[in-house]
């Protein structure tokens, strides 16, 4: 049996998933995950592959081995399943995610702000006399120290892609 | 050259034709009744008219369990689709190949609450193995080639092709099973060779072993079940099949130790326990098999050959775990087998034979039948009897008759024994009863029931007598919900809350009012009269049997428990007490 600390110790996993982009698809994803308990820390959906019709779904978990394997399992008994990587075990992998994070101030905070803004390389996708709309792309930690950096300075909305990710090196999915 | 067009209705016939599909249970309603209309004009699929869609449900179970092909309902839009659910998800938890064809509302009224819409996609996303929607009559023929692809490859289950009425109306292509394009939908059939070659030298090297079959092994065709019984009489080990696959083994031969489990024998549930190899042939490791997973059969080496790679290490960890169709594996085992030719641990197999019989002596199934309230378990040994020599086919409902049924009737072949394993679905038996006379009609079928699951769809007694089905219903009535009479007994000092059923209706009027032959047996001295003019009296018969109410099904290994904790009946109690009484005197 599974004693050792290793197997039952939670982790977070990524998994990227390759699926038909047909009607409900999604659902059939996020059903498995609450119909069976797991958790759902992020997840992104879009097409990516308009030719053979594939979307892919980034799903950010977490769940001990045994859970995590069951989640790769019973994705990949989904029908319009057709590929399944732990970005987390399969090897190493690039993870970003996107944030758009809106700022209100004048003076000496609109200063601090831009500063900020300049040491994350955030962009300035929107500004008034007295907002700022930055666009930030990172890892979810960067995003989460920037959010926290520029809390002070007037925050009052953030929207947040959640992640997507992909293998690093030359091969593909 | 012209392309041919066929309405959406035509192309659903033509489809269920070209896949050899001869018999559909279904429902009328508003929007299926162009693909009715076209029903009328045909005479190469015959639809039988059930009373209501789950027992449509159920009937497709019984016909494609007893066959091994997938079974039909049709059923309308709203309601009639949402009474499909229970049978779906029925379908889903035992693994049977069912096409679930439902109405659906004209495509530009869906999402308007129009009249007898429901969403019935995503009602039934988590009831079937995939549905579909169909969005242009063009796209019909392949969906309905490809639903039942994935119905029939890999874990079996249902499918649902959603039909709006403007779908049935139009027109399209008609696209035949072989120019469909196979989805991307593999599932791995052969497995992978070393494992199978470890897995043979484990079993070999085994001193106490148990081969372990499943519902997997029906699933994989006769063919896998003959394998089966060729490997377990070759090795000469110990062979325990599941609920759901009783008749993969054939029960009389001395090699069979009974089902395991939660009401499995005590010789199957000790064996299991104390065995140092488990050799697990298409069985999930239910927790109904498995009891307290921490404690469950602590010393051996596991092997599971299983076609769903979900099922491996998911609530039992495995040393080998093989990813294939059960039929395939046993044919390389079998060939692997041939070319080793392993010389088996013979001096310490016949010691583990000699404690199974000293587990067999305990002898877990005795009850006391007196000499005046019948004993369930007498009626069903007494049936059994009856149904010797003959190629008989079981269905049962859900509760203890279910468990006596698995106990005490025997069964050589698979695909004989038709009962609501995994999801414990009361109302299942008598529908299931219907499909499967249907599908054989000259056989003889027993639906052995109790009067609460009975109660859940016994309008079908009527689809049985209108279609002239010889199928026999054994009511074993004992005037209350036993399975939850006895729970209360044993967990909830003896409180009998709600579960109650005397003062029912009158079952002989009942089965009378339905068109069955109907006969009463209270006595002991008249339960093989009675069950054997049930058998012979042609056409259906409904013999309702008054029995113990106080009975509980033993052996029992009590929820979370392990399977060395599992307790004996109360004449065992009797015995051991007398024997201390003996050992005294």
């Amino acid at each position: 049996m599974n004693e050792t600390g290793t197997q039952n110790e939670t982790r977070s996993h990524t998994f990227s998933v390759l699926v038909d982009n047909e009607t409900g698809v999604l659902h059939r994803v996020v059903g498995l995950f609450s119909g069976r308990g797991y958790n759902i820390d992020s997840l992104t959906v879009s097409e990516v592959d308009p030719v053979s019709g594939y979307s892919k779904i980034t799903i950010v978990t977490s769940g001990s081995e045994s859970v995590i394997n069951q989640i790769r399992e019973q994705l990949r008994r989904l029908v319009p399943v057709q590929k399944v990587s732990d970005l987390t075990t399969d090897g190493r992998s690039v993870q970003r995610e996107l944030a758009l994070v809106k700022v209100n101030g004048t003076g000496e905070d609109r200063v601090d702000a831009m500063a900020i803004g300049d040491k994350f390389q955030a962009q300035i996708v929107d500004s008034t006399t007295e907002s700022f709309v930055f666009e930030i792309v990172g890892s979810s930690d960067t995003v989460d120290r920037f959010i926290s950096e520029i809390m002070p300075l007037g925050l009052v909305d953030v929207s947040r892609t959640g992640i997507v990710a992909i293998a690093r090196g030359a091969e593909e999915m | 050259m012209t392309e041919h067009r066929y309405t959406g209705g035509d192309i659903i016939l033509k489809a269920l034709t070209d896949q050899d599909v001869d018999v559909v249970f279904g429902y009328p309603g508003g929007v299926t009744l162009p693909l009715y209309d076209r029903i009328y004009q045909q005479n190469k699929i015959r639809h039988i008219l059930v009373g209501h869609e789950q027992g449509g449900v159920h009937a497709a179970e019984g016909y494609a369990r007893s066959t091994g092909r997938p079974g039909i309902v049709l059923a309308t839009s709203g309601p009639g689709a949402t009474n499909t659910v229970t049978g779906l998800v029925d379908a889903m938890m035992d693994s049977i190949p069912l096409i679930c064809l439902t109405g659906q509302v004209v495509s530009n009224l869906i999402g308007n609450d129009a009249f007898q819409e429901a969403d019935t996609t995503g009602i039934t996303r988590a009831a079937t193995k995939h549905n579909y929607l169909v969005r242009s009559t063009d796209d019909l023929a392949r969906v309905m080639h490809e639903a039942f692809y994935v119905a029939t490859h890999g874990r079996p289950g249902p499918v649902l092709i959603d039909l709006p009425k403007d779908i049935i109306l139009g027109e399209g292509q008609y696209i035949a099973p072989e120019d469909v394009k196979p989805r991307n939908y593999n599932p791995k059939i052969k497995g992978e060779q070393e494992k199978i070659e470890a897995a043979v030298d484990l079993l070999a090297s085994a001193k106490k072993p148990i081969i372990y079959v499943g519902g997997g092994v029906v699933n994989a065709g006769p063919e896998a079940s003959h394998m089966v019984t060729q490997l377990v009489r070759m090795t000469g080990f110990p062979c325990t099949t599941t609920l759901m696959a009783l008749g993969a083994f054939p029960a009389s031969d001395p090699l069979f130790i009974g089902m395991p489990g939660m009401h499995g024998t005590y010789e199957a549930n000790m064996v299991m326990h104390d065995c140092d190899v488990m050799f697990n042939i298409g069985a999930r490791f239910d927790d109904r098999v498995t009891g307290k997973v921490d404690a469950f059969s602590p010393d051996s080496k596991k092997v599971h050959i299983d076609i769903d790679p979900s099922s491996l290490n998911k609530n039992v960890s495995v040393d080998i775990g093989i990813i294939g169709d059960a039929a395939s594996v046993l044919e390389d085992i079998l060939a692997i087998w041939d070319k080793k030719q392993p010389v088996i641990e013979s001096a310490a197999l016949k010691g583990w034979w000699k404690q199974i019989d000293e587990w067999r002596g305990v002898n877990c199934l005795a009850y006391d039948q007196g000499p005046k309230i019948i004993k369930p378990q007498f009626a069903l040994e007494t049936l059994k009897n009856a149904l010797a020599g003959t190629d008989y086919y079981v269905t049962t409902d859900v509760g203890q008759h279910q468990m006596w049924s698995a106990q005490f009737l025997h069964f050589d072949e698979p695909n004989r024994w038709m009962t609501s394993g995994g999801l414990g679905t009361m109302g299942y038996g008598v529908p299931a009863a219907l499909g499967v006379q249907v599908a054989h009609p000259d056989s003889p079928v027993v639906c052995v029931t109790s009067e609460g699951s009975l109660m859940m769809n016994i309008q079908e007694m009527n689809t049985i007598s209108k279609n002239g089905l010889p199928v026999k219903i054994l009511n074993l009535n004992n005037q209350i919900l036993g399975m939850i009479r006895q729970w209360q007994e044993l967990f909830h000092d003896n409180h009998e809350s709600e579960c109650d059923l005397s003062g029912g209706p009158d079952f002989i009027k009942l089965a009378e009012a339905f068109g069955f032959s109907a006969l009463q047996i209270n006595h002991p001295a008249d339960v093989e009269t009675g069950i054997r003019h049930m058998l012979e009296t042609p056409g259906p018969v409904f013999l309702n049997m008054a029995v113990d109410r106080n009975e509980c099904v033993f052996p029992m290994i009590p929820s979370g428990a392990a399977h060395n904790e599992i307790v004996l009946g109360p004449n065992h109690e009797m015995k051991t007490m007398d024997d201390k009484a003996n050992v005294m005197a």
